[in-house]
């Protein structure tokens, strides 16, 4: 079974990726959790993702388009990226999330793919 | 008329030091600790309600025990089960003449302390033995699901589930909440003892000086620990049991201390705890007099010989081989055998140490287990810095990194390898 393991990033969190100075240990810890995963044989996919700033947001409504500089919400915690994994079950799931660099910092969440519609 | 904050703190006493023993007394009668817990919560509602207006009672837990049992008799009466539960329930919470053979066991509650009934029936064979922990928790401890949840990442929903079903299967089933026969004692105490150690933590890694107790429930465990001691005093392993948990206890202050994660070896000694290292040393001598040596007495031994070597600045470290040679004798694990490797190659060198980790992996039983056991990783990289094999180590070094669970421990192994890249 696949799960999304989603990443949620605060803003000391995207500040420390972004900086010179300190993005060096945060994104290797990033790597070898990548690494790890795929070494298990359980990932299948993911990517990080640019900060919150540089996200564009878009409705379209009655035909018009509304985009707007940001991203959707306005909360603490946003999403920094995500990991797919497909392992036996939730539990499994869970104990990958946990070594999942974000999960002692800000936290994880994991979702199950949504299975394919019945033929 | 009584505060209302004196009647809630009497309740709030009540809950904490007494649930487990009511729980069991009233479990062991009914074989339905989820109908216990049920008809337990509703007397605590029931007080919460009334005694801020009524008084607090003179005995408060018999009171508890009183509403509790009612409510469970009003229950089976419902059921239409009366007829095979009601007597002994009714004799069991009616006021009775104190059992001059029960006396020794009876406390100041007038009821039998029978939570060791308790812990074998959560630690029964018949009970997946994923869910021994988990039913401590809650049965003894009072432990909400969600909390058990969070210390075994599991789903909140999932632990719930799977308490309501492990529970239905003692009732169910009819698990006795005897204790066990003599000739099976000492397998029926291994899981219960298991249990207790797991609730501690994920296990006891010491290869780089982890430490078991940050991810787990490790004062819950000391807890339980201290309260099987107290009810099996003659029996050496909960002693082994309890010593370890203290070593580790002992500890803790000094790892937190500073900028996260310190090794052992370079963990600053005066810091650890010496009342609770006195008393892990003196349980543990109270069990070897049992000359009855198992699991957790060696793994205690282990940390003690690691202790007595820091303060006195010489690691005996050929003895802890030996002690982890008789630790796999008994219980072979993964830890066990990487804690062995890490021994070797501090009592003969690096390489030495590196050919005990290569006969772990060539297990094909382990194989796969190591190759996501972040401490074997730790080690291997470790010694392959040692030896000055710098690419490899780093490699080992990220493969660590990616299995890690701690922030601290991230950061300690990220700083190792910075160190071993800008050598190569």
């Amino acid at each position: 079974m696949r799960y999304a393991v989603l990443v949620y990033e605060n803003e000391a969190d995207f500040k420390e990726r972004s900086d010179p100075k300190t993005m060096g240990p945060y994104m290797a810890a990033y790597g070898a959790y990548s690494a790890a995963l795929h070494e298990a044989g359980v990932g299948v996919g993911g990517a990080g993702l640019q900060p919150p700033s540089t996200a564009t947001t878009l409705r379209v409504r009655d035909g018009r388009r509304h985009v707007q500089d940001g991203p959707f919400a306005d909360t603490k915690e946003r999403i920094g990226g995500f990991f797919l994994i497909d392992v036996p079950s939730l539990d499994v799931a869970l104990e990958w999330a946990a070594k999942c660099p974000a999960a002692s910092r800000c936290g994880v969440e994991v979702r199950p793919e949504l299975p394919p519609p019945p033929k | 008329m009584d505060e209302p904050n004196e009647s809630s703190r009497v309740i709030e006493h009540a809950a904490r030091t007494s649930y487990g023993r009511l729980v069991a007394f009233l479990a062991r009668r009914t074989r339905d600790i989820a109908a216990a817990e049920d008809a337990l919560a509703d007397a605590f509602a029931a007080a919460l309600r009334t005694w801020p207006t009524s008084g607090v009672p003179e005995r408060p837990e018999a009171w508890l025990l009183a509403a509790a049992g009612n409510r469970l008799l009003d229950q089976q009466r419902r059921a239409d089960t009366a007829r095979r539960h009601g007597p002994d329930l009714a004799s069991a919470t009616a006021p009775r003449e104190p059992d001059p053979m029960e006396s020794a066991a009876t406390s100041l509650l007038g009821m039998p302390d029978e939570r060791l009934h308790m812990l074998f029936a959560c630690a029964h064979p018949a009970i997946d033995a994923a869910m021994h922990t988990p039913l401590m928790l809650q049965a003894v401890l009072g432990l909400e699901a969600n909390k058990i949840a969070a210390a075994f990442i599991v789903s909140p929903t999932a632990m719930a589930q799977r308490l309501v079903r492990a529970k239905g299967k003692i009732r169910d089933a009819g698990i006795s909440f005897d204790l066990p026969p003599r000739e099976q004692l000492g397998e029926r105490l291994d899981a219960v003892l298991d249990a207790i150690y797991a609730a501690f933590g994920s296990g006891w890694d010491d290869v780089a000086g982890a430490d078991a107790a940050s991810r787990g429930l490790a004062d819950e465990a000391v807890f339980l620990g201290r309260m099987l001691v107290d009810l099996m005093p003659d029996q050496p392993e909960p002693l082994g049991l309890l010593a370890l948990m203290l070593y580790c206890q002992a500890r803790r202050a000094a790892r937190a201390a500073g900028t996260g994660f310190t090794p052992l070896d370079q963990q600053d000694a005066s810091r650890w705890s010496r009342p609770l290292l006195a008393e892990a040393e003196s349980l543990l001598r109270r069990a070897s007099e049992q000359r009855q040596f198992g699991r957790f007495q060696i793994e205690a031994a282990i940390q003690s010989a690691h202790v007595d070597g820091a303060l006195r600045g010489q690691t005996d470290w050929p003895a802890i081989v030996r002690l982890y040679d008789g630790l796999l004798a008994i219980a072979p694990t993964l830890g066990a055998a990487v804690g062995r490797a890490a021994a070797i190659a501090e009592a003969q060198g690096p390489s030495a140490g590196l050919s005990a980790l290569d006969a772990i992996d060539a297990h094909a039983s382990l194989h796969a287990d190591m190759a996501t056991y972040q401490p074997a990783w730790a080690l291997r990289a470790h010694l392959l810095a040692m030896l000055g094999a710098s690419d490899a180590a780093a490699r080992a070094y990220e493969r660590a990194i990616g299995l890690c669970e701690d922030d601290s421990v991230r950061r300690f192994l990220l700083g190792r390898l910075a160190a071993v890249q800008s050598t190569s």
